[in-house]
C-alpha cells in the first residue's frame, strides 16, 4: 500500500520541485531521476500485487488489480526511458534556441504532472476521480503541446482542447448516467455507488436502458481521446507540433489509458446487458480507424504526422480486437497495447533525432541517416520493421493473434484488416527505407543522443515476439479472464 | 412543500434552455457573457431547491461551489480577456440565427425523445428536467460548431459543462463532493488556460477569428 502510494506522489513531488527548478541545468537529470523513483515504486508495488493479490488505498478509492497493474508498470517505465531520452534532446532544442528557460520550466514541470495523473487514472476506483485525472491529463498535455508557441503548435493545442475538452465532456454525461443507474441498486449511496469494484458486484442488476446510453456517450468521449475515427483530427496535429517526447508519451501511454477506461466500462456494460452492444460499437469504430488511418498514412509528408496515423492504426486494431471479446482476442489485444507502446515510444526518439540533425520533419529532406548516425539509423529501421508487424517482433505475435481469431469469429472483418495492414506496409516502409540509406545531406548532432532507450524497447518488443514470461503470461490470462468474461 | 420545489425547479429548468437559446441568437460577447451568468444563477438555485427539498446537505457546498466559480470568478476572468483583448465586437455566425433556432428545436425533440424512457427510472425529485439537461448539453454543442472567434467557443465550451451539471443534479441529485470538485477545479484550470492561449493566438495572429488556425490540414 505504501508503493501504491509512492507510485502517486513521487510524480506530483516531481512537479512541483521542477515548477521552482525546472530551468536549471540539473533539471534534466532531476526529471530523470524522479522518472526513475517512480519506476522503482512501481516495481515494489509490482512485486506486491504478485505475491499479496489486489491492493486498496485510501478507503478503497485507489485499487490495483490485474488489468491496471501491467498498465502502471509500463507507464512508469516508458515514463522513464522518456525522461532519459529527453535529456539530450531538450539540450539540443535549447542550443537551436527553440527553449528558453521559462518554457523548460513548464515542460520539465508540466511532464511530472502528466505523469502522475496518468498514474491517478489507471489507479483510481472511482471512476468519477478517473473523469478527473483524465482532464487534467489533457489539460497538461495542452500545455506540454503548445510550449514552442508557434502558430502551428497553438493551433494544434487549441484543436486538440476544444475537441478532447468536448469529448470528455460527453464521458461525463456517460458517468452521470451510470451513477444514477447504480444509486437505483446500491443503496448506500454518496460515494460509494462510483466505485468501479461495487459496480461491478452488482452489475447485472443495472438498468440496461440507462447503461445502453451511458456506453455510447461514454465510449464517444473517451474515443476521442483514443483517437478513433471520425474523432481522431486532433492526434496527428498534437503529435506533429508538440515536442517530440511528448509525441512519444502520447501515443505510447495517453491513448492506451483512454482505451483502459473504455474496457472497464466494457466490463460493466456486457454485465448489465444481454446484447453484446459494446463489442460491436468497438468493433465498428475500430475497424474504421484502421481502414482510415492506413490510407491517410500513406498520404503523409511530415514523418511525425505519419507515425501518429500509425499510432491511430495500431489503436483501431486494438480496439477492433478487445470488441471481439472472448479470452484470445483479449490476450491478444492487452499484448498489442503493450509492444505498440514499447516500440511507437522508440520510434518517437529515434523520429526526434533525425528530425533534429535534418533540421525538418518533412520526410523527402531527411536523408541517408544511416551515415550521420548509425544508431538513429538502425533504431529506426528496426523500429519500422517492428511497427509494421515483421515477425520475430512481439507487434507480428499479437496481430497475427487477432487476424486468426478475427478469421474465425469475424470473417467479414479480415480482408479489410489485411488490406489495411498491407497499405500501411507498404508505406511505412518505403517511406523509411529512403530516409534510413541515400546520400547523407545532413550533419550530426552537437550532443550524443541518448539512444539506449531506443534499444532497449525494441528489444522488450523482440521479447515478446520470442517468449512471453510466465508471470507474465499469467497476469495477461487473468486480465483477460476480466475483461474478456 | 416539495410539490412547490417540483414546479420551481420545472421554472428554472425551462429558464435554462431559454437561456442556451438566447446565446444562440446572441452575438455580442458581452451579452453573452451576461447570458453565462444567468446561466448560472439558474443553476445555483435549482441546486439550493434541490438540497432544501431532499435535505442533502452537501448540495449546499456544491450550490454554493458553483455560485463562487460560475456567477463571480469565471464571468470575472471572460470580462477581464475582452477587456483587455479589446473583443466587444459582433461576431458572426456561421450559419444564419433563424437556421440555427429551427435545428435548435430540432435538438430539443430529439434529446427529450432521448431522455424521456430513462428519466422515468430516475429517483431524483427533478426527473422531469433530464430531457432540458440534454438539450443544453446539444444546443452548448451546436453553439461550439457554429461560432468562429474563440471567445464564444469558450463560452459554448462552459455552457456545455453547465448542462452537465444540471444534468447531475436532475438525475441524481448531485455527485460526490470529491468529484464535483474535481469538476471544477479542472474547469477553472481549463478557463485559465485558455485564457492563456486567447493572448497568443492574438500575438501570432492578430486576431481571435479561429478561422485562421486552418493551417494543419490534410493535404
Amino acid at each position: 500500500m505504501e508503493a501504491l502510494h509512492a507510485v502517486l506522489f513521487i510524480p506530483l513531488l516531481g512537479s512541483l520541485v521542477l515548477a521552482w527548478t525546472g530551468h536549471r541545468d540539473f533539471a534534466r537529470d532531476l526529471n530523470v531521476g524522479f522518472s526513475l523513483a517512480t519506476f522503482i515504486a512501481a516495481c515494489v508495488l509490482t512485486a506486491e500485487v504478485i505475491s499479496q493479490g489486489p491492493v486498496f488505498g485510501w478507503h478503497r478509492e485507489f485499487f490495483i488489480d490485474p488489468l491496471n497493474v501491467f498498465l502502471v508498470t509500463l507507464t512508469a517505465f516508458v515514463g522513464l526511458t522518456t525522461a532519459i531520452f529527453s535529456r539530450p534532446y531538450m539540450r539540443i532544442e535549447q542550443d537551436h534556441g527553440k527553449m528558453t528557460p521559462r518554457r523548460l520550466r513548464l515542460y520539465h514541470s508540466m511532464y511530472q504532472l502528466f505523469n502522475c495523473t496518468m498514474l491517478i487514472a489507471l489507479t483510481t476506483n472511482n471512476i468519477g476521480i478517473m473523469w478527473v485525472a483524465m482532464e487534467a491529463a489533457t489539460l497538461a498535455t495542452v500545455l506540454l503541446v503548445s510550449v514552442y508557441r508557434t502558430a502551428a503548435s497553438l493551433e494544434a493545442a487549441w484543436k486538440y482542447f476544444i475537441l478532447c475538452g468536448v469529448g470528455i465532456a460527453q464521458a461525463l454525461f456517460g458517468i452521470i448516467l451510470l451513477y444514477m443507474a447504480a444509486e437505483k441498486v446500491i443503496e448506500v449511496g454518496g460515494d460509494d455507488a462510483l466505485l468501479w469494484t461495487n459496480l461491478e458486484a452488482v452489475k447485472d442488476r443495472l438498468d440496461p436502458n440507462i447503461i445502453t446510453l451511458a456506453f455510447a456517450f461514454l465510449f464517444i468521449g473517451y474515443g476521442t481521446k483514443i483517437g478513433l475515427a471520425p474523432m481522431h483530427n486532433w492526434l496527428p496535429d498534437a503529435h506533429a507540433e508538440g515536442p517530440t517526447p511528448v509525441s512519444a508519451v502520447l501515443s505510447g501511454l495517453l491513448l492506451n489509458i483512454a482505451l483502459y477506461a473504455v474496457l472497464r466500462f466494457k466490463v460493466l456494460t456486457d454485465g448489465a446487458l444481454e446484447s453484446p452492444l459494446a463489442g460491436n460499437l468497438m468493433m465498428g469504430f475500430g475497424l474504421f480507424s484502421v481502414v482510415l488511418a492506413a490510407f491517410f498514412l500513406s498520404r503523409q509528408r511530415d514523418i511525425k504526422r505519419m507515425f501518429a496515423y500509425s499510432s491511430i492504426e495500431h489503436m483501431g486494431l486494438i480496439t477492433f480486437a478487445f470488441g471481439m471479446g472472448g479470452p484470445l482476442a483479449t490476450f491478444a489485444g492487452l499484448l498489442h497495447m503493450t509492444v505498440h507502446s514499447l516500440i511507437k515510444s522508440a520510434i518517437f526518439f529515434t523520429v526526434g533525432h533525425a528530425a533534429q540533425t535534418a533540421g525538418t520533419q518533412l520526410m523527402e529532406e531527411i536523408k541517408g541517416l544511416i551515415k550521420v548516425s548509425p544508431t538513429i539509423g538502425w533504431g529506426m529501421m528496426l523500429g519500422a520493421l517492428a511497427i509494421v508487424g515483421m515477425p520475430p517482433f512481439g507487434v507480428f505475435a499479437s496481430e497475427f493473434l487477432i487476424l486468426t481469431t478475427a478469421m474465425r469469429e469475424q470473417p467479414w472483418a479480415t480482408p479489410l484488416l489485411l488490406l489495411a495492414l498491407g497499405v500501411a506496409f507498404a508505406a511505412v516502409f518505403s517511406r523509411v527505407q529512403s530516409m534510413v540509406f541515400g546520400d547523407a545531406t545532413i550533419r550530426p548532432l552537437a550532443h550524443p543522443p541518448a539512444l539506449l532507450p531506443v534499444f532497449i524497447h525494441i528489444g522488450l518488443g523482440l521479447l515478446l515476439g520470442l517468449y512471453i514470461p510466465p508471470y507474465l503470461d499469467g497476469w495477461y490470462r487473468q486480465a483477460a479472464g476480466m475483461v474478456g468474461g | 412543500m416539495s410539490g412547490l420545489s417540483i414546479q420551481l425547479i420545472d421554472f428554472l429548468a425551462a429558464l435554462l434552455l431559454m437561456l442556451s437559446f438566447a446565446m444562440i441568437s446572441q452575438r455580442r460577447i458581452l451579452s453573452l457573457i451576461h447570458l453565462f451568468t444567468l446561466q448560472g444563477i439558474t443553476l445555483v438555485a435549482t441546486t439550493a431547491i434541490v438540497a432544501h427539498a431532499t435535505g442533502q446537505e452537501h448540495l449546499y457546498l456544491s450550490a454554493g461551489l458553483t455560485f463562487a466559480l460560475k456567477v463571480i470568478l469565471i464571468p470575472l476572468l471572460l470580462h477581464r480577456i475582452i477587456d483587455r483583448l479589446n473583443v466587444r465586437w459582433d461576431v458572426e455566425t456561421l450559419i444564419n440565427i433563424p437556421t440555427l433556432m429551427i435545428i435548435g428545436i430540432v435538438l430539443v425533440i430529439v434529446a427529450f425523445d432521448l431522455a424521456l424512457p430513462i428519466a422515468k427510472l430516475s429517483t431524483s425529485i427533478a426527473r422531469g428536467t433530464l430531457g432540458i439537461a440534454l438539450a443544453c448539453v446539444l444546443l452548448s454543442l451546436m453553439m461550439m460548431i457554429t461560432r468562429s472567434k474563440a471567445v464564444p467557443q469558450v463560452i459554448g465550451f462552459l455552457s456545455l459543462e453547465n448542462g452537465l451539471f444540471f444534468a447531475a443534479t436532475a438525475s441524481t441529485n448531485g455527485m460526490p463532493m470529491v468529484v464535483e470538485l474535481g469538476i471544477a477545479l479542472d474547469v477553472l484550470v481549463g478557463v485559465l488556460i485558455l485564457g492563456v492561449f486567447m493572448f497568443h493566438i492574438r500575438e501570432q495572429f492578430e486576431s481571435l477569428d479561429i478561422r485562421h488556425l486552418e493551417r494543419l490540414k490534410e493535404d
